[in-house]
């Protein structure tokens, strides 16, 4: 199986993303590969969530190609398809760094609107679903016990049918990355999961992202939190300034000499989070 | 008289207030979901009831005169057609703007307003349509004093198919998964898109349930008032816009109670003061009512979106 875990998943080929004068993302090429973490760290504003919106279909991008290949062996090409559909047929899911959950709907609710798709499809856009026919029930009662499963793992079945805006910082961002997963993706986006959680809440988060690796779906990652990146990426792609600097395993890359001049370069802070894991 | 004539008038305007209700949901919902004002919509309200006065008409002359077989053949023959205009609308006049600054849909709006009402009025006649009353006579309740305080069957038939649409639409928003997805819409677009939501679609729906609601609203009015004309949409566009804002836009609960307080206010005005002022109490009243509550009624403070 090792060869086919190999497999790349997504290929950015030279991606370019121009905002007016200002150049966000300059010739990026890597290769984030199946059953992997692959982590795109970099200071801030070296284009990590730049990138992250090509790819999630949120911007397009100006130049190059992102495709993604498919279960039969070809691929998608990412940057020429509407979002929605590289949500539905592509099956990358993302999420933001900024907590975006439905605040007003229940947390149930929230997995639920993530499976609209085959629900939809259960109720034959609607029209069987008004006339009781249909595989509907069967179809809302497989969601449900799957959003309920989503909850148990992420430890919020308690609190199913309280609006998601009311839940804790530490438990919205669980929920997105559990609504996230309830799209089936092939490919799990996630835009700074850490960001804001205490020690034992990123602990949790790093056992939950190893647990969804292991159980067959690829991420890719953008953090700042380095004890995270280094403990569970498998893979990790370092930006500076809209280029690549560096792309390798953990180790190769808190070794590069261009990682850590950026770092040290950029300022105190970002510095002393690689800082520690360098010196050995 | 006094409490007979004052409950009396509790009835007239609960019965015009579900009328502005259902055409208030629609105004609300579009704003919800999109953040714009559907100035059109009031004109597929006067469609609406232009299309039940056609099916009435046709029913008749094909025989079929049992009453509340017509009003269900006609209630969804109308609904579905104007559902058909609402989906159109939004196709032809707001989804290619959707991107673009925001007042450029709202223009479009304001011509489509214009469009449809002339459309109207050279297809149909810029003359006032009347119908004969179909369902005459109704309960008198009690006598008091010479007076008496009468529920026609004609209010008892609109607070019916008022109650049981707008029964069905809460069930469709809140139980459906098309209800869950337009929620969703509702609250981040984008969002909604990235977790599969196909958005136009969901977002012509919501044109296509609010032109529908519209399309009943307009039936019910012919019904009550027995006579349309082409400029009704625009009357009962702004009061119906003013239920919804007054209720608080984008809140459903807030449109139907926004619409029944406007009823209830104008009847109770030109009952107790001057017809001729009804609107100027109605629209002052929302006046005073936006100083103290922006958001309106049931409104909530919206967050801005990033």
């Amino acid at each position: 199986m090792a060869a086919e875990d190999a497999m790349p998943l997504l290929a950015v080929r030279r991606l370019g993303m121009r905002f007016g004068g200002i150049t966000a993302l300059d010739d990026l090429s890597f290769t984030a590969r199946r059953g992997e973490i692959t982590a795109v760290i970099g200071p801030n504003g070296a284009g990590k969530t730049t990138a992250f919106n090509c790819i999630t279909g949120f911007y397009r991008p100006s130049s190059g190609e992102l495709s993604l290949t498919r279960p039969d062996g070809g691929s998608y090409a990412l940057a020429k398809m509407p979002g929605h559909l590289i949500a539905r047929r592509a099956g990358v899911a993302r999420t933001f760094q900024n907590i975006r959950l439905f605040a007003g709907m229940t947390v149930l609710e929230n997995l639920l609107v993530a499976q609209h798709i085959p629900l939809m499809a259960a109720t034959g856009f609607g029209i069987l679903a008004i006339l009781g026919l249909g595989h509907y029930r069967r179809a809302e009662r497989q969601a449900v016990e799957k959003a309920k499963s989503w909850l148990e793992r992420i430890d919020l079945l308690a609190r199913a049918d309280d609006p998601a805006g009311s839940l804790p910082y530490g438990a919205q961002r669980r929920l997105e990355i559990a609504r996230a997963m309830c799209v089936d993706p092939v490919l799990l986006c996630l835009d700074e999961p850490a960001a804001g959680l205490n020690p034992s809440e990123t602990a949790e988060l790093g056992a939950l992202l190893l647990r969804i690796r292991a159980e067959g779906c690829s991420l890719l990652l953008i953090e700042h939190d380095m004890n995270v990146v280094m403990r569970i990426s498998d893979h990790i792609v370092v930006l500076d300034r809209g280029r690549k600097i560096s792309d390798g395993t953990p180790a190769e890359v808190r070794a590069d000499p261009h990682v850590i001049a950026a770092y040290l370069g950029e300022d105190d802070e970002s510095a002393d989070d690689l800082a520690p894991e360098v010196v050995p | 008289m006094g409490l007979a004539y004052a409950l009396q008038q509790l009835i007239n305007g609960i019965t015009l207030g579900m009328i502005y209700g259902l055409i208030a949901v629609g105004y609300t919902m579009v704003y919800g979901i999109i953040g714009m004002i559907n100035f059109a919509h009031g004109d597929v309200f006067m469609i609406g009831a232009f299309l039940s006065l056609i099916a009435l008409s046709g029913l008749a002359s094909l025989g079929i005169t049992a009453v509340p077989l017509a009003l269900a053949i006609t209630l969804v023959f109308a609904a579905s057609l104007a559902a058909l205009y609402g989906w159109t609308i939004e196709r032809v006049a707001y989804r290619p703007l959707r991107g673009s600054f925001r007042l450029a849909p709202l223009i479009s709006a304001i011509g489509m307003s214009i469009t449809l009402q002339n459309f109207a009025q050279v297809s149909q006649g810029a003359r006032v349509k009347p119908l004969a009353p179909l369902l005459p006579g109704g309960l008198v309740l009690t006598r008091a004093g010479g007076f008496a305080v009468q529920l026609s069957w004609m209010q008892i038939a609109i607070a019916v198919t008022t109650v049981f649409c707008l029964g069905v639409f809460t069930w469709l928003v809140t139980r459906t998964p098309l209800g869950r997805a337009m929620r969703a819409c509702e609250q981040d677009l984008k969002m909604a898109g990235l977790l599969g939501i196909d958005t136009d679609r969901t977002i012509g729906v919501t044109f296509v349930i609010g032109a529908a609601l519209a399309a009943i609203a307009g039936l019910l009015f012919l019904l009550y008032y027995g006579a349309i004309d082409f400029y009704i949409g625009f009357v009962a566009g702004v009061k119906a816009f003013t239920a919804a804002v007054l209720g608080g836009i984008g809140s459903l609960p807030g449109a139907v109670l926004g619409g029944l307080l406007i009823g209830l206010i104008e009847t109770f005005w030109s009952a107790y003061f001057s017809v001729q002022y009804k609107d100027v109490a109605a629209f002052s009243i929302l006046a005073i009512t936006l100083v103290f509550l922006p958001t309106g009624l049931l409104g909530r403070v919206d967050v801005e979106k990033v």
